[in-house]
């Protein structure tokens, strides 16, 4: 069972509550965790911090001088099932313009053979899908996406790259993500965006939000260094 | 304005404030100052604001140069200060004279010492904090540590502060120990771990590795069991987290961890000891001690009640030094009237007194209400 009957209110030590909807990654267990995300933005409770949605939880951090975990947890009980319907609202796809392969997407090849399929059945599977952001994490920006089809899942590299460049797509197991930012990794790249997914003076700073769906665009180079000049035109 | 130059950048010595919120939803580390304690102690020696920005030094200090007539205060670890060669204490606020130099020579006691100044340190502000997340280039100055050759200011003038020499009455200076007790609650994952990986936890000593840095400890000591394995499904990672990965290590997540993570966390340390794990050495023995919730919010409450008696000592001495009234009358229709600042000090009187505190002091801030209208009010007198 994916979404427990009822959720738990777990001690995340003495200024943080974690509310698990679930144990799986599962649309209706993070609906929850969004839905109960906005009502505390709506409603306040006092002493709340700050959030973290995540795939089956939200954690929140609180003052535990202005409410202990036992009244902060009997006000998100009846705060809970308030007002949003995040299952009902209008997802937004946001589409991802990618140039799939070359030195963009150093490990296409790899992932094709390892799948027993032509690079460009790669492409058409991993650009066909639509992806659920579930949640923001890892780096800045940096989007953890569900829906990728089993046919193009990959293992992770045995050792990690140094530096892999921002806006480089990948896989790693049953996963695809963007890097938002420079970082060390090692997930299989199969191509690059030239969009910025992260940009600290814009506001809201990611992109992406939890709840988004989220689209893959194959293009082409000149396509690309059109984009990208017009994203650093700042 | 306290201003100074960097002319050695020391080890590690970055901008932190109280940390960046309400932005991990996009995947934005916190950061801040790893010791929280310190940082607001440094700061309401000052009587600066707690979440102003603040110079986090590590280990090594830097050698700064300070272009004016400067104040500024030190708490946290002991790396041996000096201004113009003379020791001078931590936990205190001190002068620094023109063109004075303050230099470190090591760490005697602790791993970070936190540097205040007047108004907090004037970087822009970047979603909402000065903290510097070197991770991702964010925040403090251009995202990195401070380098040769940069220069920094303090948001306001020398005079609004507590006099040189205010300091933490020593009964409340905590003790830095290589060897400390930590005190840890139990989970939110500790049902992943077995019985003899909760035991194995709580009765051993586990060493603070050379891998530690602002993001995480990496302790080593016996290897803590689980049940059925290490990884569970990222989720929101709380200050003080105890990770536990598949060898069965444990690390402590810090003011830089990731927003999220996927390994089992066993507990996590309470908010009042994190400042034990931000000044522990590489080779310091740490002991996890179990306690209770309710425990844990007293600690929270008794280190408060520290801050606000340094805050109140602070302001105190400050009041002193202008007690001989500022020498500002204000008028308000044909009548001198008392003006009280916004900590309750008051900087106008009905009768005319004048103070040799012009000399310190030149502006001033203040709400004053009637039943109509509420005033914020600046003043500044002219050199």
């Amino acid at each position: 069972m994916n979404v427990y009957d009822k959720p738990k209110y777990l001690v995340a030590g003495d200024s943080a509550v974690v509310v698990e909807f679930g144990n799986a990654i599962d649309p209706t267990a993070n609906n929850l965790v969004n839905q109960l995300m906005l009502n505390i933005e709506n409603k306040r409770p006092d002493g709340v911090l700050d959030m973290v949605p995540s795939y089956r939880s939200l954690m929140i951090y609180y003052d535990p001088l202005i409410n202990s975990f036992e009244q902060l947890v009997n006000q998100l009980k009846e705060i809970k099932g308030l007002d949003n319907d995040f299952s009902k609202r209008e997802f937004r796809t946001v589409e991802i313009p990618t140039l799939y392969g070359g030195e963009m997407g150093p490990d296409l090849s790899f992932v094709a053979e390892h799948n027993e399929l032509s690079i460009e059945q790669v492409i058409e599977i991993h650009s066909g899908a639509e992806y659920r952001v579930y949640m923001l994490g890892f780096s800045p920006g940096f989007p953890y996406l569900g829906g990728m089809p089993e046919s193009i899942e990959t293992p992770r590299l045995s050792s990690p790259r140094t530096l892999i460049p921002a806006g480089s797509v990948g896989i790693a197991e049953k996963q695809t993500g963007i890097y938002p930012n420079a970082s060390p990794g090692g997930w299989r790249l199969i191509g690059k965006t030239p969009i910025k997914l992260f940009d600290p003076e814009a506001y809201p700073p990611a992109l992406l939000q939890p709840g988004d769906h989220v689209k893959f665009v194959p293009i082409d180079e000149e396509t690309f260094d059109k984009l990208k000049t017009s994203f650093n035109g700042d | 304005m306290t201003e100074f130059e960097v002319l050695e950048p020391g080890l590690l010595t970055t901008i932190q404030d109280l940390g960046r919120r309400y932005h991990q939803v996009y995947g934005v580390p916190v950061s801040g100052a790893m010791d929280g304690y310190a940082s607001r102690i440094a700061n309401n020696l000052l009587c600066n604001d707690a979440g102003d920005a603040v110079l986090e030094i590590t280990l090594i200090g830097p050698k700064l140069r300070f272009h004016g007539d400067s104040v500024i205060a030190l708490a946290g670890a002991d790396l041996a200060p000096r201004i113009n060669g003379k020791p001078v204490e931590t936990w205190k606020v001190l002068k620094v004279p023109a063109n004075g130099v303050l230099t470190f020579d090591g760490p005697l006691k602790g791993t970070r010492v936190y540097q205040a100044v007047p108004g907090g340190i004037g970087t822009p502000l970047v979603m909402d904090s000065r903290s510097t997340y070197m991770g991702a280039r964010l925040g403090g100055l251009h995202g990195r540590s401070l380098k040769q050759g940069d220069v920094l200011t303090g948001r306001t003038d020398n005079s609004l502060v507590s006099p040189i020499g205010t300091s933490v009455p020593i009964e409340h200076i905590p003790e830095i120990l290589k060897n400390p007790q930590v005190r840890t609650l139990m989970g939110p994952q500790d049902d992943a771990f077995t019985e003899n990986g909760i035991s194995t936890f709580l009765s051993s000593t586990y060493t603070v590795s050379q891998l530690s840095d602002r993001v995480g400890y990496r302790l080593e000591g016996p290897a803590i069991e689980h049940k059925y394995g290490a990884d569970i499904l990222s989720d929101g990672i709380p200050f003080g987290a105890i990770q536990v990965s598949g060898n069965g290590q444990p690390v402590v997540l810090m003011a830089d961890r990731g927003v999220t993570g996927g390994y089992t966390k066993i507990g996590v340390v309470i908010t009042a000891d994190i400042w034990k794990i931000a000044q522990a050495l590489p080779g310091d023995q740490i002991k996890f001690v179990s306690t209770n919730y309710a425990d844990a919010v007293k600690a929270i409450s008794d280190w408060e009640e520290t801050i606000g008696i340094v805050r109140d000592l602070a302001i105190a001495d400050r009041a002193d030094k202008i007690r001989s009234g500022s020498g500002v009358r204000i008028m308000a229709e044909g009548e001198y009237i008392e003006v009280f600042d916004d900590d309750g000090v008051q900087i106008a009187t009905k009768e005319n007194i004048t103070g040799n505190s012009l000399k310190t002091r030149r502006m001033f801030k203040a709400t004053v209400s009637d039943e109509t209208y509420t005033f914020d009010i600046d003043i500044e007198k002219s050199a």
